[in-house]
């Protein structure tokens, strides 16, 4: 098969067919923050958390490398000044779920009111039921703002108990949804 | 009808129906499109029927209803061929006499003319009235001369005819190159050049290609789309016809509201028709070349307008953007190559092929050819649909052709492109309206709807506005647009609400580059131009709600009072009749005065200001002030 030769913060790497700039980048230790990323299922793009700065040619944009492809001899930095200002913001807006990274980017504190639930709406849970179980018995309910992680209501027809997706979900939050349906329809 | 199986079948029917059809005929024609549908302007139309009948016109008067003619603020609208005499505002009632002294008589019906505001001067003729004087209308012009339930409506101006020479006459090739040497560019907002976006479908090497109509307009006040779909359908159709064998696609979509109904009726009659005369199916007019078209009735998400989550919705998903990295030109609807243009871009087809690149070029400015249709609304006179050539002033659109602001208030500024959209203020009323001139002063052209604002609005409400809707349309699904806008609304709430702290705006400017930067998709990425071309624009009026607690323009709630001035009070009681709270009461005017006066309990009253406008003009005694608490008395 052949090879996509890239530059990833200064380093010369191949990148395979198909590969994402992502992708690329973990094979060859590169390490990309992400939130929604899962090499189980198809590229999300909602936490952009892994956006970087790619040039291709003489234009350089700022693209999230989860689903961008890996290109030929284009040059990606994944850290700039403005790749860190964008994951500042993130975690200000998610805050407080991303401690861990808000550490690595010294934010300490986030200048908006927040009302955070322990969801930050990644989409794993929905996007695993649907892609890997084709089940389908989570949801995203509503949308904009209203947008929420919401459970067939008939539970039992769908939900196969497998509980794959408490062990994806980074905030619990599935957990705590489902304990209760889970409990009473699983006895 | 027989069907058509060749290019001379379709001259001939062209023929056969313009050598019955006597331009010299009198014909009337009543409005129906949907404004003045609601006007009743079905019930005009009846009683036309009812009283040509009478007076045995029948044999000798044509009676039409016509696609939108959109000076829809005088509707309904009657015209009449050939003299082109326009009547404004007509009701049932009035058929009558329009019948007794225009036809009968060939005299006017001086009071249902467009009057001059200015001189008082009754203008009869249509061409006449400064609302379409300045006007430049390619393709509306059409609208009126059409029928759209009627496809031979369409054939006697020349339908098809675009389709069929494209079929016999050149080469798909050619077609391309000649849209890309009319540069055409996208309607729908973004500008793109179509040529190229066709090329590039072309070129993909996947098959099945497919093409779209995106006719999913939701922007408030936006509804040029809905009336092109309405009025004349089959230009659109014959566009995408176009497009298709350009490109080599064999199956269009077209993606509509289903809140327009009338649009997707005429829509559905007019693919019916087609292919009953053999323009749409197998083999199209011999030539064998097939193509097909589907109607999407979308569910009304504003989102779904965007090209990636438009595709998802039709192929059955819920409709959410997803990353174009790869165009959807190339990888789209099902990951085949998808062309997609709006409803005014596949209008504009078939008559730069029919008149060629040349025509179209030699409209418009250098970048920018051609016409461009705006619905004009808000606090303007003349509000309605007015195409005009790319280049003209925005003052000309809002003081020749809008009539300029409503009850002589001040202009303060002119909202266009919707919701991703900007405010351009007054000092720039004189920039060319062209993709790349709203795009410099902080806005954009969007698919058309221009928003006319006066003195009386407060533009942090206005951003508000904006971002609540947008909050509220967006998918929801990335960070930056959901998180960004929620927070967005949160900080332009408080700043309405007399809460806004001294950094807002800062924090606002922040958001916004990111949300620019950041975001899924176009709706995303647009989303805070409300709020950074009212900051650019209008800076000292956030200043002056967050700093002093004061709305200038006296509309946020939060930061208004009003008051009764006693002395100006001649006590008739209408404010305290229509307080919804019971906050008005009466007092005496003075100790040694027997008269009443009336005064405003602050504690209960809401703001809603029904006093300050059912005060007398004479009296003019409810004041509006832009501060929180005013003294109870004056």
């Amino acid at each position: 098969m052949s090879t996509i030769p890239l530059e990833i913060d200064g380093r010369q790497v191949a990148a395979e067919e198909g590969e994402t700039i992502l992708e690329a980048a973990q094979r060859n230790g590169i390490h990309i923050p992400t939130l929604c990323y899962n090499k189980q299922l198809k590229p999300y793009g909602e936490c952009r958390l892994c956006m970087v700065e790619v040039t291709k040619g003489n234009r350089t944009r700022i693209v999230a490398s989860c689903a961008y492809p890996a290109e030929e001899n284009i040059v990606v930095k994944t850290n700039t000044e403005k790749i860190a200002k964008i994951r500042k913001m993130i975690i200000e807006l998610l805050w407080p779920s991303l401690s861990a990274l808000a550490k690595d980017y010294g934010v300490t504190e986030s200048r908006f009111h927040s009302d955070h639930t322990d969801c930050n709406l990644c989409g794993m849970c929905v996007r695993y039921c649907s892609e890997v179980k084709k089940l389908n018995a989570v949801y995203f309910k509503g949308r904009g703002i209203n947008r929420e992680i919401a459970v067939v209501p008939d539970l039992a027809n769908e939900c196969i108990y497998c509980r794959d997706c408490f062990t994806l979900c980074s905030g619990g939050w599935i957990v705590d949804k489902c304990d209760n349906a889970y409990t009473s329809l699983s006895k | 009808m027989p069907k058509l199986n060749s290019y001379s079948d379709l001259r001939k029917l062209q023929e056969f129906i313009n050598a019955r059809r006597d331009p010299s005929r009198t014909c009337i024609t009543v409005c129906s499109g949907t404004g003045c549908l609601a006007y009743r302007s079905q019930d005009i139309y009846g009683a036309f029927e009812r009283e040509l009948e009478k007076h045995e016109l029948r044999h000798v008067v044509d009676l039409r209803k016509t696609g939108c003619y959109g000076f829809c603020e005088r509707g309904p609208i009657v015209v009449i061929l050939p003299e082109k005499i326009c009547y404004l505002g007509t009701k049932e009632k009035d058929v009558p006499e329009i019948v007794e002294q225009t036809l009968v008589k060939k005299k006017l019906v001086e009071r249902l003319l467009y009057k001059d505001p200015a001189t008082g001067d009754r203008i009869a003729h249509m061409d006449d009235i400064p609302f379409y004087k300045h006007q430049h209308r390619t393709i509306l012009a059409s609208n009126a001369l059409v029928d759209p339930k009627k496809i031979e409506d369409y054939i006697a101006i020349g339908g098809y005819s675009a389709a069929a020479k494209a079929l016999f006459e050149m080469n798909p090739d050619s077609v391309v190159k000649e849209i890309r040497d009319a540069n055409l560019r996208g309607r729908g907002g973004g500008g793109f050049p179509a040529g190229r976006k066709w090329d590039t479908t072309k070129n993909a090497p996947e098959e099945p290609k497919y093409v779209i109509v995106n006719a999913d307009e939701g922007d408030p006040g936006a509804y040029m789309d809905r009336s092109l779909l309405e009025g004349n359908p089959h230009s659109v159709l014959e566009g995408l016809f176009l497009g298709a064998y350009a490109i080599g696609s064999h199956e269009g979509f077209i993606y509509v509201r289903q809140e327009y109904p009338l649009a997707v009726e005429n829509t559905e009659i007019a693919i019916r028709q087609a292919h009953e005369l053999g323009l749409l199916g197998e083999n199209i007019l011999g030539s064998g070349f097939d193509f097909d078209v589907t109607i999407h009735r979308g569910a009304g998400a504003f989102v779904s307008g965007e090209s990636s989550a438009l595709m998802t919705a039709i192929e059955g998903k819920v409709g959410e953007p997803r990353s174009k990295y790869i165009h959807t030109a190339v990888k789209g609807l099902w990951d085949k190559p998808t062309c997609l243009n709006n409803v005014e871009t596949w209008a504009n087809v078939p008559a730069i092929i029919n008149r060629g690149a040349g025509w179209f070029r030699s409209i418009g400015t250098e970048n920018s050819k051609g016409t461009k249709i705006f619905s004009l609304v808000g606090k303007v006179n003349n509000t309605g649909l007015v195409e005009v050539p790319m280049g003209i002033t925005l003052r000309k659109i809002v003081f020749d052709i809008g009539g300029g602001i409503l009850k002589g208030k001040k202009f303060k500024a002119v909202q266009t492109g919707g919701p991703s959209g900007g405010v351009i203020p007054e000092s720039m009323l004189d920039i060319p309206v062209d993709f790349d001139e709203l795009d410099k002063a902080g806005s954009m052209m969007g698919s058309g709807g221009m928003i006319v604002m006066d003195e009386e609005t407060c533009m942090v409400d206005t951003a508000r506005y904006y971002t609540d809707f947008l909050a509220h349309e967006s998918c929801g699904k990335c960070v930056p647009c959901r998180e960004g806008l929620r927070q967005m609304l949160r900080i332009l709430n408080n700043i309405t609400t007399g809460n806004g702290r001294e950094g807002d705006i800062e924090l606002l400017e922040e958001l916004a580059e990111f949300m620019q930067v950041a975001a899924l998709c176009a709706l995303g990425k647009t989303a805070a131009n409300p709020v950074m071309s009212t900051i650019r624009h209008f800076r000292s009026e956030y200043e002056a709600h967050i700093r002093e607690k004061r709305c200038p323009a006296g509309v946020c709630k939060d930061l208004i009072s009003y008051a009764i001035d006693k002395n100006s009070c001649i006590g008739c009681g209408t404010c305290a009749k229509n307080c919804p709270t019971n906050a008005i009461y009466e007092i005496r005017a003075s100790a040694v005065s027997k008269d009443r006066v009336f005064a405003i309990d602050q504690e209960n009253c809401i703001k809603c200001g029904s006093c300050y406008t059912v005060c007398p003009d004479k009296a003019r005694a409810v004041i509006k002030t832009p501060v929180r608490s005013f003294a109870e008395r004056v």
